[in-house]
């Protein structure tokens, strides 16, 4: 099968489907996460989008991003669009009425729209074993309304509802493990993923293509604007997350765990907070809590990993 | 060899029969009361490979209406089917179908709206979303309602109309009643309704992009169109009744008429009140009264025309409405009547009587005492509540 020394970057297919002069920030990571998937899917592709930055950045009337056939609908239901465009392919071949051919169908949805408000639809999706791919782009916040917290902004991150008070500092609860949460759904390909690791990246997209059924992929998409860096960090912050443990890389293919992106010895959670607006108002001994929860969570992930 | 036979069934069945004779790709929906029978049945047909159709059972209405839209944006023909919280939980997403123009159709089995929680018939669901931009019928019987989906799928898949359609049957009052029903011919539906063509797909070969936001710089254009094209379903509206006719020998208006021409009195009503109403209506001509009935069929686009010219002659309009615009001027369908008639010179006075909610029956009598008294100091009445010695 492929794996990620099947992609090497100049293998990466050279041809655009999210076309440049959408509206992104400067150094936006979503925007180059949807960039490198939208290579992998290449054209023989459906994408259904939920309603967030990437759509805002890409479907301006009368102007389009899109080179393959996209449709948005609304902010919670990417997942129940994409399983209507699958059903309606398939019944369609089945008829006759289409040519016979593999075309991917994909939901795209920020980290609000997958696992909050979005979440309804997309486990009623993966229960019903849509064939059908679903990335979502986390930014760890509502970033298109203006960065307030999700269920998905880490603990303590400071958005502008989680804001930094007297009686409270930044984000109160921890990060909602969306990954796991596919896990549970026993769906054949669950992975994460982050462009910083555009190789690994490419391989899961290509393997969460081909699976037979729902896949789910989680990117971590670092976002300059909402959490308060410069535009030219993006890719660095990304690997610092992987490197610090924040935001693990691994796969989950029929049910087996594979760390596959591994780091010999953790970077300090310090050296990937400290860059970052939204954790300034941190303590050292905070982050020392915050950065003892990373850790013993990596470990249950190796344990995991290694288990079979 | 008869070209057509008369059944005796239950009228959700004969909707589920007509759907799987429009020979539906994709269907989607979620339970509610009572819609329930009409999606039961299609998911049998589906089962028993009776339908070649994908029936995908969602997790929420919300769900329902979405699946459709995706499957309706690739070409495939779909149908959901919902009723009250349904309807408000997919109410977000009706204006953005019709704003897609993604003829998706609809049987709205009309039930209200909570609280309280009742899940009995009325208007209120579809009040809540009058203005979503969706084509919108309401049936006065079963038969009517057979017929109306074949007519739905015709007009919604017009290339010049492309809009969804709703169509509103009473819940429980028609829904579940036994009707003896006039079926159509599978021969007879595959030559009025031949396969869906559709304009725009979702298809790699040709890369649309389906959802785009606006800025102010086009959004009341596209607002504009959206109402024109509306509006100009009109004239398809009455060619699908007519094209219906010559299949079925049953003829439909968007304003139905009885005894309009000399009455001085004109009841005004929807969906299955009319049933009565014209019972009511043939018991007081016989009684000598000079009343009659105006059916309103069409809802969106409202036939302000032909309704105007069907009731000039009145006195007085007696408008039935089975939802109550709350803390407002009564009812919906008076306030649009009220509108309609503003312009004309020697309007009907209108008297407004809000009845029939949360499943109340209204009688041939109660027609019968609406017609005979009179409403004091209001434009409206909420009709037969408890103690009011005037109805039963
Ligand atoms: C039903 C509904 N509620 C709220 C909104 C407003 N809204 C639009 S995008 C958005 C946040 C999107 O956040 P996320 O999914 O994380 O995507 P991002 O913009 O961060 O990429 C919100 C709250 C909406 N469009 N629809
Ligand atoms: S706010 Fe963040 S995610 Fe949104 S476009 Fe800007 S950088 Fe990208
Ligand atoms: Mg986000």
């Amino acid at each position: 099968m492929h794996s990620t020394s099947v992609y090497a970057v100049k293998t990466l297919p050279r041809k655009e489907y999210f076309a440049s002069g959408h509206r992104a920030c400067p150094g936006c990571g979503e925007a180059l996460a949807v960039r490198l998937v939208q290579k992998v899917l290449g054209r023989n592709v459906v994408v259904a989008a939920a309603t967030g930055c990437m759509e805002i950045v890409s479907s301006p009337f009368p102007q389009t991003s899109w080179e393959v056939p996209w449709i948005h609908v609304a902010f919670e239901n990417a997942a129940a669009v994409a399983g209507g465009v699958e059903k309606g392919l398939e019944v369609l071949k089945r008829k006759g009425k289409i040519k016979e051919q593999k075309i991917s169908v994909v939901a795209m949805a920020g980290d609000g729209g997958t696992a909050d408000i979005g979440l309804q639809a997309l486990s009623g999706a993966m229960e019903r074993g849509h064939d059908m791919l679903f990335v979502c782009y986390d930014n760890e916040a509502y970033m298109n309304t203006g960065v307030q917290r999700s269920s998905s902004t880490p603990f303590g991150a400071l958005t502008t509802t989680s804001p930094v008070g007297t009686q409270q500092k930044g984000q109160l609860t921890h990060k909602k493990n969306m990954a796991e949460i596919a896990v549970a759904h026993g769906i054949p390909y669950v992975a994460t993923a982050c462009p910083s690791y555009p190789l690994d990246l490419a391989a899961k997209v290509q393997k969460g293509m081909d699976a037979d059924g729902p896949a789910y992929i989680h990117i971590l998409s670092v976002c300059p604007s909402g959490w308060g860096i410069s535009g030219d960090a993006t890719i660095k912050l990304g690997r610092l997350a992987v490197q610090s443990g924040a935001f693990p890389l691994y796969e989950v293919e029929n049910g087996k765990y594979k760390i596959t992106v591994d780091v010999e010895e953790l970077l300090p959670l310090e050296y990937y907070f400290k860059p970052q607006r939204r954790f300034r108002h941190l303590s050292k001994e905070m982050t020392g809590q915050i950065e003892e929860n990373v850790r013993q969570k990596w470990q249950e992930l190796k344990k995991r990993s290694e288990g079979d | 060899m008869k070209m057509t036979e008369r059944a005796g069934m239950e009228v959700s069945f004969a909707a589920a029969e007509a759907v799987k004779l429009c020979n539906v790709d994709v269907i989607s929906a979620y339970p509610i009361t009572p819609q329930t029978h009409i999606v039961e049945r299609l998911a049998e047909y589906v089962a028993n490979g009776e339908l070649d159709a994908e029936f995908v059972p969602v997790e929420s209405e919300h769900s329902a209406l979405s699946l459709c839209m995706g499957s309706q944006a690739v070409g495939a023909r779909s149908f959901t089917c919902t009723s009250s919280q349904g309807l408000a939980l997919m109410s977000e997403l009706l204006y953005i179908t019709s704003g897609m123009r993604l003829p998706v159709v609809m049987i709205l089995v009309n039930r209200s709206l909570s609280s309280p929680l009742s899940i009995w018939n009325d208007h209120s669901d579809v009040m809540s979303i009058r203005d979503c931009g969706w084509i919108q019928f309401f049936v006065h019987n079963g038969q009517e309602l057979y017929d109306h989906v074949f007519m739905a799928y015709k007009l919604a898949e017009n290339a010049d109309v492309l809009m969804p359609v709703i169509i509103n049957v009473d819940g429980f009052t028609l829904s579940h009643v036994f009707e003896p029903l006039e079926m159509i011919s599978p021969g007879k539906i595959e030559k009025y309704l031949p396969p869906y063509v559709p304009k725009y797909v979702l298809h790699p070969d040709d890369p649309l992009t389906m959802g785009a936001f606006t800025l102010p710089s086009y959004f009341t254009e596209a607002k504009k169109a959206h109402d024109e094209v509306l509006k100009t379903s009109y004239g398809h509206i009455l060619n699908t009744f007519n094209s219906w006719a010559q299949v079925s020998g049953r003829s439909y208006h968007p304003v139905e008429k009885m005894y309009a021409e000399d009455a001085e009195t004109l009841f005004v009503v929807m969906g299955s009140f009319a049933e009565t109403a014209g019972e009511a209506v043939e018991a007081m001509r016989k009684q000598g009264k000079k009343v009659g009935l105006i059916a309103i069929r069409l809802w969106r686009p409202f036939p302000f025309e032909d309704f105007c010219h069907a009731v000039t002659g009145a006195k007085e309009l007696i408008v039935i409405d089975r939802a109550l615009s709350s803390g407002g001027p009564g009812g919906p369908l008076a306030s649009e009547i009220r509108s309609a008639l503003y312009n004309v010179e020697n309007r009907p006075q209108i008297r407004n009587y809000i009845a029939g909610l949360g499943g109340r029956d209204v009688t041939i009598e109660d027609y019968i005492l609406m017609h005979d008294n009179s409403i004091q100091g209001s434009d409206y009445e909420i009709y037969g509540l408890k103690g009011d010695e005037t109805s039963a």
